[in-house]
């Protein structure tokens, strides 16, 4: 068995094998991978018994839910008005000048991905960022780049 | 006149527990009686009244039923729900446990938005001290946590269900309502964090004492998510009914133009209104979200910026949504460019107020709201 499938067979086991256990094998698998492979999806619809589309049906509705490769760590950054206002165009160029992608992309090491988010409920402390579960709030350029920092060195160890 | 700050959602005067026994020795009528007597309106937005919710769901013969707290928080300028979770959760817990002994559920569910997944890891602990502490009581209600996972839509009820049960987060035709047919086709009560911790409170205080503050058509207070441009960004508790030009003076920075009330989906009052504007249920109703916008701030900005957030959480599921927040958006981006003419606005105006009759949730019937309120107020900075 691939780590996928033991990590898929845990999470069917943990939740119980009901559709109403769909969202925390999914949000399981994503938490472990980063992202749900085309492989994870079958895997997932076959322990669980229910039809792979149904599974990318549901996969894909959800914006954690990344059905594209991601890297170990996902930073997003909130785009809606009040952080935008707060200055998130500089914390994103400051991001992708440090790491060399655009937002949408992983780097080569395959340690970060970029992406915006909707609000994330930090309006009165912008910008904010999540990196995975994490948040960075009152955001500059600088402490921007000091928070990516941890994840790098997390990686090497 | 100035705005009248409330302490009873953050006050931690008391044992929280100790409310939860006052309300377990009162008879299950008299505990819907008073949420009903308090005159409390759902405070996620809607504002249906809370005691009637817990009303149909009590009168419904089922051999189960649910209690959910929509923690599911995504307007956008609203993060009182965070504050309150990390804050007072066993006000959330008693809350819930008072509505499942008034309903006769034994479920309750937090569905906690996946932007706050990092709120789990002190809020579970609490919650299985709080499972305990009612298996001691000898009541049977058992709370768990539910995860989303990025989606706006989900805070609609139905969505919200639907993601509970493992699929696409889409909301449901109403009728039937979830107080008849919820999660899992059974009775639920689905409320607001912040209506669960009034509810604890009413239970406490009294509903007379809750009723005092406010206004007849909006009794009580609410919790005020205010960020933008102020020198005092942050969560306050203020009875309702106030005028906006009185929370402008103590939040604005001199230079206020305009206050987006209500979040995305709310509305935009220009400086004018703002002696006119009542906020609660008799004016404009919120989920507490007032964004401040000062006079260096382009609203065709601000309005853009809401029509992508749309465009990007319109589930897809109705037509009108759908195409109508896509419409909107490059119709105004073409106004701007000059693509179209400046008479093009009042079309697309027709367009969201088609949405608002046509579409199937509150998600794609609200968008008018901002979009008529800033294109009616803010015209010159649309087209030019």
């Amino acid at each position: 068995m691939s780590n996928t499938e033991i990590l898929i067979k845990e999470l069917v086991e943990k939740h119980g094998k009901c559709r109403n256990s769909l969202m925390p094998v999914l949000q399981g698998i994503v938490a472990k991978e980063r992202f749900l492979s085309e492989e994870a999806m079958k895997k997932v619809a076959e322990f669980m018994d229910i039809s792979a589309a149904d599974v990318y049906g549901t996969a894909s509705f959800y914006t954690f839910l990344d059905t594209v490769p991601r890297g170990r760590n996902v930073i997003r950054v909130c785009q809606t008005i009040s952080c935008d206002m707060a200055g998130k165009d500089e914390i994103i160029n400051a991001i992708e000048a440090a790491l060399k992608i655009k937002v949408g992309e992983t780097t080569h090491d395959g340690n970060f991905s970029l992406l915006k988010a909707n609000c994330m409920g930090w309006c009165h402390e912008g910008p904010v960022m999540l990196i995975n579960d994490d948040v960075y709030t009152k955001l500059t350029p600088q402490t921007a780049l000091e928070a990516l920092e941890k994840y790098v060195v997390s990686t090497n160890n | 006149m100035s705005t009248k700050k409330v302490d009873i959602i953050f006050d931690a005067g008391c044992a929280i527990i100790d409310v939860l026994d006052k309300g377990l020795a009162m008879s299950k009528d008299e505990v819907i009686n008073e949420i009903i007597n308090s005159g409390l309106k759902g405070r996620g937005g809607a504002g249906f009244p809370t005691g009637l919710k817990w009303k149909f769901a009590a009168s419904e013969q089922s051999d189960k039923k649910y209690i959910i707290c929509n923690a599911d928080e995504g307007e956008p300028g609203t993060f009182k729900d965070r504050e309150i979770l990390t804050k007072v959760p066993e006000k959330v817990f008693v809350g819930m446990a008072l509505c499942s002994y008034a309903v006769g559920a034994e479920e309750g569910y937090i569905y906690l938005r996946g932007e706050y997944n990092y709120l789990l890891k002190d809020l579970q602990p609490k919650i299985d001290i709080f499972n305990n502490q009612m298996q001691q009581r000898g009541h049977k209600f058992i709370i768990k946590v539910k995860s989303g996972s990025g989606a706006y839509v989900c805070g609609e009820e139905t969505s919200l269900m639907e993601s509970m049960e493992g699929k696409r987060g889409e909301p449901r035709n109403k009728p039937p309502f979830p107080t008849v047919a919820g999660y899992n086709g059974k009775p639920t009560v689905i409320n607001n964090v912040e209506t669960l911790v009034y509810t604890t409170m009413i239970i406490r205080m009294g509903s007379n004492d809750f009723k005092a503050l406010g206004t007849a058509d909006s009794s009580g207070s609410k919790v005020f998510s205010v960020s933008g441009d102020t020198p005092n960004a942050g969560i306050f508790e203020l009875e309702l009914g106030m005028k906006l030009n009185e929370f402008v003076e103590e939040w604005g920075d001199g230079d206020t133009k305009a206050v987006q009330v209500g979040g995305a989906s709310g509305h935009c009052v220009p400086r004018k209104n703002f002696d006119k504007t009542i906020i609660g249920f008799e004016g404009i109703p919120t989920g507490g979200s007032m964004m401040i916008f000062n006079s260096s701030r382009s609203m065709y900005n601000v309005l853009k910026n809401y029509l992508e957030f749309f465009v990007e959480e319109s589930c897809g599921q109705c037509t009108p949504c759908r195409v109508g927040c896509q419409q909107l958006l490059k119709g105004i981006e073409a106004i701007k460019k000059g693509e179209k003419s400046p008479a093009y606005l009042e079309d697309l105006k027709k367009l969201a107020e088609s949405m608002k009759i046509a579409a199937k949730c509150g998600l794609g019937q609200s968008v008018a709201n901002p979009f008529i309120s800033i294109a009616d107020n803010f015209k010159e900075e649309i087209i030019y």
